[in-house]
């Protein structure tokens, strides 16, 4: 029935239909991607020739990252919003054509200066949980049609929820952060193992303590010299992302 | 039967009808759906997500308002959102009913149309005055942002609250290619994904861009299903080979499956993987040679869901499965129950004469 943009009367299919599962370009999505250990991930995958789209909040930042390197798809967006998860998600797997890894990386630290709990506004926890748990469930949950897509075709599919040791160890004045944090990390494990059979792994890692803007504001007076570089952090990381893909999706990227 | 009106994509007491490769016909509770397969079976769903395609804004020559809704589209190429098919409204939303909406402002080709942040220019009209091929302007980035933040799924008046997208992306939902939902796929979760696994059948997926369902106009609805491109993966294709290999079932979640891997396919019913354009209409003439069993919607006769239908069973039985559905108050609709349809078992003559009537009709049909 004829639209305008029938390119042809015949449809023309490759002459190779081996059904070997080639494996295009990896396709990430890295979350908090403007600054910090985010920032380090963009630049990381797209060192390694991964197609990579990024989410942000500031959307100056955003463009202006997305002109700095070359090749990435930037995304303004909260992903504390419930409203912005689907728009994001929209933008993410329509413009990679799909999704192999998810890093959920944006974070909030809840109140700062950090406060002990019985001087955290309700207001503050509620903002860390959305940002560290229910955000990441939200867009996990979105676009786990397009992650199990690319597992069924054989080429993996990862995600990574950015972890801490607060998520173990009580820390206090860590309360708020600690808690979405711990939570986080039950809701991967328990994920992870309900989506073995689907072939997405949901990895929870803890990059280390990192030379971060996120890290500045939690310990203001902390000696650099002993932080962990963000870029190391996250050549660590893409290391870890790329040992949990399968061998044949790794060896053609 | 009754319009589905609530947003709801698996009420626990969905409803069933089966009919069987026999005629047979038989109720049951769509949660039990996958108790309904055969190990070794195949189910193929479309992983297409809805796209936001919907969008309010104005015809600049007139100052009219308007509503654009994406209708069509080359390919499913990640930066090829340029240039769509699309049907114009005149002022409105979906509160008034689709048939009864005003026609849009006169359009001419260069209109200028402002939709939030988005514009577009009237490249041509497609033979009909509410059918338009549309550019957008700007970066693929910037007409991707512009849909995400402006765009709204395509309304039902049916529905009285305005539907979200997370409303119209089915649980498997990725490459967001769809006009509307390939709704048929709202009955599966990952739940039944993984029963379908535990019993032994296979499950895969296609990416198919659904069209929309009705356009408002009669003339308009005759030239539905308008061309929708597809995906078939490598993995899909293989695993296609292997259960008819076997001699096993292949089951298309919705009509938008068989659409596409019927067009795929080959006379003798191999499906290669690539990506293609379905451009035929499925009907009672129709020789499907791939699919065996279809989960669709309850249809009403006359839409192209139905006629899709006409080619898994005989009239009779549809008519005798149509008056299940109002006697049992199914309920319609993107939202509504299911029906599931298993090819009708044919006697050897008949199925060849079938054969040779299909392939004549398909020559007459050739440009």
């Amino acid at each position: 029935m004829g639209l305008a943009y029938k390119t042809a009367g015949r449809v023309s299919f490759p002459a190779d239909v081996s059904g070997l599962a080639v494996a295009p370009a990896l396709r990430v999505a890295i979350t908090g991607g403007t600054s910090g250990l985010g920032l380090a991930l963009v630049r990381e995958f797209r060192a390694r020739n991964a197609q990579v789209a990024f989410v942000a909040r500031a959307g100056e930042r955003v463009a202006q990252l997305a002109r700095d390197v070359v090749g990435t798809h930037g995304i303004a967006g909260d992903i504390a919003k419930k409203e912005a998860i689907h728009p994001i998600a929209l933008q993410i797997v329509g413009r990679l054509g799909g999704l192999d890894v998810l890093v959920n990386n944006a974070s909030s630290l809840g109140p700062t200066p950090l406060a002990l709990l019985a001087d955290t506004e309700c207001e503050a926890l509620e903002l860390a949980l959305a940002t560290n748990l229910v955000g990441p469930f939200r867009l996990t949950k979105a676009l786990l049609g397009a992650l199990a897509a690319s597992a069924r075709q054989g080429h993996g599919a990862v995600v990574v929820n950015v972890s801490s040791d607060a998520a173990i160890t009580a820390y206090p004045r860590w309360g708020a952060y600690g808690a979405s944090k711990a939570a986080l990390l039950h809701l991967s494990r328990i994920w992870h193992d309900e989506l073995a059979d689907e072939g997405v792994r949901v990895l929870s890692i803890d990059p280390g303590d990192m030379d971060t803007p996120l890290h500045a504001l939690a310990v203001p007076d902390a000696d650099h010299a002993t932080l962990k570089r963000p870029e190391t952090a996250a050549r660590e990381l893409a290391d870890a992302i790329m040992m949990a893909l399968p061998a044949s999706a790794r060896d053609a990227r | 039967m009754i319009a589905a009106d609530r947003p709801l994509q698996r009420p626990a007491l969905a409803k069933l009808l089966i009919v069987d490769a026999e005629g047979h016909i038989d109720h049951a509770l769509r949660s039990t759906f996958v108790e309904r397969l055969l190990p070794g079976d195949l189910v193929i769903a479309n992983d297409a997500a809805t796209l936001p395609a919907s969008l309010h804004g104005r015809h600049l020559p007139s100052g009219d308002d308007i509503e654009v809704r994406l209708a069509g589209r080359r390919s499913l190429a990640a930066d090829d959102v340029a240039q769509f098919a699309a049907i114009v409204f005149g002022a409105g939303d979906f509160r008034t009913r689709t048939e009864d909406r005003p026609p849009p402002p006169s359009l001419t080709a260069g209109d200028r149309l402002v939709l939030g942040p988005l514009t577009a220019t009237v490249e041509r009209l497609l033979d009909h005055k509410r059918l338009a091929a549309l550019r957008f302007t700007g970066t693929p980035a910037a007409i991707w942002a512009g849909l995400a933040s402006h765009g709204r799924p395509i309304q039902y008046a049916h529905i009285a609250m305005a539907l979200a997208l997370w409303d119209v992306w089915t649980p498997i939902a990725g490459p967001p290619v769809a006009f509307e939902p390939p709704s048929a796929g709202f009955a599966l979760d990952w739940q039944a994904v993984a029963a379908l696994r535990a019993r032994g059948i296979g499950f895969a997926t296609i990416t198919h861009a659904a069209g929309i369902s009705s356009t408002g106009d009669d003339a308009l609805d005759r030239r539905l299903p308008f061309d929708e491109p597809y995906c078939i993966p490598p993995a899909t294709a293989v695993a296609i080979g292997r259960t008819r290999a076997r001699g096993r079932r292949i089951v298309a979640i919705g009509t938008t499956v068989v659409r596409a891997l019927e067009n795929a396919a080959s006379r003798d019913g191999r499906v290669p993987a690539g990506e293609g354009t379905a451009t035929q209409r499925i009907d009672a003439a129709s020789d499907l040679r791939v699919v065996v069993a279809i989960l669709s919607g309850a249809h009403h006769p006359g839409t192209s869901h139905y006629e899709l239908l006409r080619a898994f069973t005989d009239d009779a039985t549809l008519r005798r499965a149509d008056d299940e559905l109002e006697a049992q108050r199914y309920r319609t609709h993107e939202f509504g129950d299911s029906v599931f349809i298993a090819r009708k078992r044919v006697s050897e003559p008949t199925r060849l004469s079938l054969g040779i009537s299909q392939r004549h009709s398909a020559l007459q049909r050739s440009p």
